[in-house]
């Protein structure tokens, strides 16, 4: 039964995969109506200018250019032009660094802010109001103050990555089941190990949870703070072919960032499946 | 006319007249000040021709005898003999060298537009390694990143718009640093864009209401846009609207028909032309032939802690200005200068800009071989003439004492000793006068000019 679900949700997929190419192909051939003008004028124009060919590429022209770049993904043509996956490796590393210190900061921080109900309380205002502040807002603030770009990228994904982590962190060590934690006590278990041994696996599905919305919202910061700061990176490359005004580069990395945010969730997914049990 | 001194020629004057040496007085020189830097056949040859004219000065201290002595052997056999018993070739390279840099591998940030031509060039075409430096030319997001960029030293010098390092020493809009500007990149170089559908309304009168792109605040875009609108009788506060947008999203901008036009700096004009989205209405040299459009700028701090790095870097500009301002070599530049590294644009584009036969997006085919052009001596007249826009506009509240400043920021007396050094003539006075849309601009008189315009924000 399951079996045959995913045979035919797969069978759904492609058609619809189908469906958009189709479609995208159809809405964005070239009308072919070439306007009238001197081959010397027609000579210094654009395809878009003199043979009436669409602005937006079709998936014909975006799966060569991505056959393209698959083909040399690791080329280095000087500080402002790398392959694809030496952008993506850079991305990766940036977010890689921001999170993993998000991680080692607000899990500890979370445990002690959840463990003391009064530290939870008072601290709640701040971290509401720090939380929904948009990543581009720290920019600026992070540029003036840090002085480096490429500290201030992965200080940004640093501070948009951490709310979650810790919000989750605390609620779920906040609301481990009393009775676990009262026979705990009865058992005379001292402070440190009643943490680690009752708490902290009770509470992992629920930090796992906060750390994998959190590397969503760092994958989604990356791009956007590349953009800004620029040099190297997959946000650099939709800015430099944004530039260019290559809208089928654009596209391009639009797809890759989506498999990559993709995977990384995957991963943190996974983690959380072997943190989970049965209650 | 050209910079390059031949000592061997009898007719010349060595010491006396102007002090480039090329004219016979120095109001002749005076006269042909408008500036152009036209390399030699090579390097090696225009430092050999600094020194043999040193050389020649000291053996023949008057002039006369100098001139006697040429015409009656002839220039090759005087060459020949001088070599004979000095070592020019030695002179010559010790003399090219100048001091070793502190820093050799620097970083400079450039925006990839046109007017960036000579920055990014130089690395390609090895203007940088020449002047033994190796240089990281880096693409930048956008004008205020490129400033706070080179603030923060992790660019050592860059690209900036012309107003943009008087603005910073000023502290307008970024908290006060000294910057200063050894060389201007290019002059002209822009052009005023409108959306196709606009082909019937050429006349400014008729564009109340609509709304234009300009690329920063502080750029001789705006004040050029606001110049020409306000001479048509438009207030460019009240009567249009102005939108500072980077360079790429004004074409996109102008497809989606957000705006009516722009005036943004080259590559972006042929670009909206090359999409078919728009025409070009005017090519600022139009509005002012010759005008400043984007500088080279360093802070004070990196000139004083790395005075022979700066003075390298500089020389590999004025070097490569030099050669972009040849026509011949502007093909060659515009294939340098399009891949991705670089400008990341198509080469038929740059090399519509470079060459100055462009597609008008009206179905013509226009020539302006001085569409865009360059020339690096920073003159101190234009910082003037911005700082006069920027009061006349408001930037600037309460009084400025427009020499100061133009003196502080833009470096003429430096610029002036190296291009000397390397074999160029640079004019004899940091000031000029010269004229915007027909109305004369004296440096010398700035608070009469802002109070001449009508049209201008009170303050």
């Amino acid at each position: 039964m399951t079996s045959s679900l995913r045979l035919r949700a797969g069978l759904v997929s492609i058609a619809l995969l189908a469906a958009f190419l189709g479609v995208w192909h159809l809405a964005t051939r070239s009308t072919g109506t070439a306007a009238t003008m001197s081959p010397e004028y027609a000579k210094l124009m654009g395809l878009t200018a003199t043979q009436g060919k669409s602005a937006m590429p079709g998936p014909l022209d975006v799966g060569a250019k991505l056959w393209e770049h698959l083909k040399r993904p690791f080329y280095d043509n000087g500080p402002n032009d790398k392959g694809l996956g030496i952008q993506l490796a850079y991305s990766i590393a940036r977010v890689g660094t921001g999170y993993l210190l998000a991680v080692l900061v607000a899990i500890p921080l979370g445990f002690l802010i959840g463990m003391s109900p009064l530290l939870s309380k008072a601290l709640d205002p701040f971290i509401q109001v720090l939380k929904p502040i948009s990543p581009l807002a720290w920019m600026p603030l992070a540029l003036y103050t840090i002085k480096d770009s490429s500290i201030s990228a992965i200080f940004v994904i640093f501070i948009c990555s951490i709310w979650p982590m810790l919000l989750n962190t605390v609620f779920g060590v906040a609301s481990v089941r009393k009775e676990w934690i009262n026979v705990a006590r009865t058992l005379e278990v001292g402070t440190v190990r009643r943490a680690f041994t009752v708490i902290l696996p009770a509470a992992a599905p629920t930090i796992l949870t906060g750390m994998r919305i959190s590397i969503g919202i760092a994958w989604l910061v990356i791009v956007a703070a590349e953009m800004l700061v620029g040099g190297t990176g997959i946000g650099y490359f939709v800015w430099n072919e944004w530039n260019n005004l290559s809208i089928t580069n654009v596209i391009i990395a639009i797809l890759l960032i989506g498999i990559v945010g993709m995977l990384l969730d995957q991963i943190l997914a996974r983690f959380t499946r072997m943190v989970t049990f049965p209650e | 006319m050209s910079t390059f001194d031949n000592p061997f020629d009898p007719d010349r004057n060595l010491r006396a007249g102007c002090a480039c040496g090329q004219h016979r007085s120095a109001a002749e020189h005076e006269q042909a000040a408008a500036l152009r830097c036209e390399p030699v056949e090579s390097e090696e040859k225009r430092y050999e021709g600094v020194v043999a004219s040193a050389v020649m000065r000291a053996m023949f201290p008057q002039d006369v005898a100098r001139r006697a002595f040429l015409k009656s052997v002839g220039a090759s056999t005087a060459l020949a003999a001088l070599s004979q018993f000095f070592p020019l070739k030695t002179a010559t390279e010790v003399f090219a060298q100048g001091g070793a840099p502190e820093k050799k591998d620097l970083k400079v940030g450039f925006i990839p537009i046109t007017c960036a031509t000579p920055i990014i060039m130089a690395a390609p075409l090895g203007f940088y390694s020449k002047h033994g430096l190796n240089v990281e030319v880096v693409k930048t997001a956008g004008w205020a990143v490129i400033r706070d960029k080179t603030i923060n030293k992790e660019y050592d010098a860059a690209h900036m718009l012309a107003p943009m390092p008087i603005a910073i020493s000023l502290g307008l809009g970024a908290n006060a640093i000294p910057f200063a500007v050894p060389a201007i990149e290019n002059i002209n170089g822009q052009g005023i864009v409108l959306a196709t559908k606009h082909k019937d309304k050429r006349d400014p009168k008729d564009w109340k209401g609509m709304k234009f792109a300009i690329p920063f605040d502080y750029s001789m875009h705006n004040y050029l846009l606001r110049y020409y609108l306000a001479e048509h009788g438009l207030d460019p506060d009240t009567d249009v609207q102005l939108r500072s947008v980077p360079p790429p999203e004004m074409v996109a901008n102008l497809r989606a028909d957000n705006i009516d036009g722009f005036l943004a700096p080259d590559n972006i004009c042929q670009r909206a032309i090359y999409d078919g989205v728009g025409f070009m209405h005017l090519l600022s040299k139009e509005i002012w032939d010759g005008h400043p459009c984007c500088s080279f700028a360093a802070s004070r701090e990196f000139i004083t802690t790395a005075p022979n790095s700066f003075a390298a870097l500089t020389r590999a500009i004025v070097d490569a200005t030099a050669f972009a301002s040849k026509a011949e070599n502007r093909k060659q530049i515009a294939e340098a200068i399009a891949p991705a590294n670089y400008i990341n644009a198509p080469v038929t584009v740059l090399e519509q800009v470079l060459t100055g036969t462009y597609a008008d997006g009206l179905g013509g085919v226009k020539t302006d071989a001085k569409r865009v052009d360059f020339d690096p001596f920073p003159w101190q007249s234009f910082a003037v003439w911005m700082l006069t826009q920027m009061k006349r506009w408001g930037q600037i509240k309460g009084d400025v004492d427009y020499k100061a400043v133009a003196e502080q920021v833009y470096l003429a007396t430096d610029t002036k000793k190296l291009m000397t050094e390397m074999g160029l003539s640079p004019p004899a006075s940091a000031y000029k006068s010269f004229a915007v849309m027909g109305k004369t601009f004296d440096p010398a008189k700035p608070e009469d000019y802002v109070a001449s315009f009508k049209i201008r924000k009170a303050s």
